[in-house]
């Protein structure tokens, strides 16, 4: 796979990080001219995805979460890795809005949302040693 | 993130401003719940999205949650001024369909 531009941001599984880590993707976006709907997807399934790590990821201890930004041709390839507990029914856990934090108010809309904005999304995790979840969106330069 | 208020004989109408997502939600749910309380005579609660440059799906969870406090005390709610981005996120979750456009 050809990497044309590549960056690694980590950071500290707090909620105050939420934002500052989907303006630096959004930020890393913009050198393929994508479109304001475009950076808003992007920016939108980050924000899930980091917010995954924070609450489901590290639910009692802080840790790191390590987001791999590839360009690649007109895609974006965005890693967001934690090595937090792991998720304990994948499948479950990708259904429309199920949600294992029910007294939580939790929508259950995280991984539908990056599915529906993001061109293809790739969960892995391992219970106990962490879980990756790996989203790509094309961007056509008009 | 802020949340300001107008109200009126024909209801409440909550704006809230700046972005939404699960690090400014828990401010947020205790500031409506708050003015919600203080508010049971409403005929109605308008929450008007037009301040907000970001929403997540934690919003849709936040709103959720403030229908069904609403829905205890029969008092219907909507919303209104979602932008494009955030209107993506409402209509993915099926939000109108509990709280409608106003």
């Amino acid at each position: 796979m050809e990497q044309n531009n590549k960056m690694t941001l980590t950071f500290l599984s707090l909620s105050k990080n939420e934002s500052f880590a989907r303006s630096v993707v959004s930020c890393f976006a913009l050198q393929l001219n994508p479109t304001l709907a475009q950076i808003s997807d992007i920016k939108t399934a980050v924000s899930e995805a980091v917010t995954n790590c924070i609450v489901h990821g590290y639910p009692a201890v802080k840790g790191e979460i390590t987001i791999e930004c590839t360009i690649v041709n007109d895609s974006i390839h965005i890693n967001v890795i934690d090595k937090g507990i792991g998720i304990e029914n994948l499948p479950k856990a990708l259904e429309p809005f199920y949600t294992s934090k029910e007294e939580e108010e939790r929508s259950g809309m995280g991984f539908t949302i990056m599915q529906s904005f993001m061109d293809s999304v790739e969960v892995k995790s391992e219970k106990g040693a962490g879980t990756s979840v790996y989203m790509i969106k094309n961007i056509k330069s008009e | 993130m802020d949340i300001k208020y107008i109200k009126n004989n024909s209801g409440l109408t909550v704006y809230v401003y700046g972005e939404l997502d699960e690090c400014s939600a828990s401010e947020a749910r205790t500031i409506l719940d708050k003015l919600l309380l203080d508010n049971l005579t409403s005929k109605k609660v308008v929450f008007d999205l037009s301040g907000l440059s970001f929403m997540d799906s934690t919003g849709v969870g936040l709103l959720i949650g403030r229908y069904k406090k609403l829905k205890q005390f029969s008092i219907p709610s909507y919303i209104t001024g979602a932008s494009v981005a955030t209107e993506k996120v409402i209509e993915l979750a099926g939000l109108y369909s509990i709280m409608p456009k106003h």
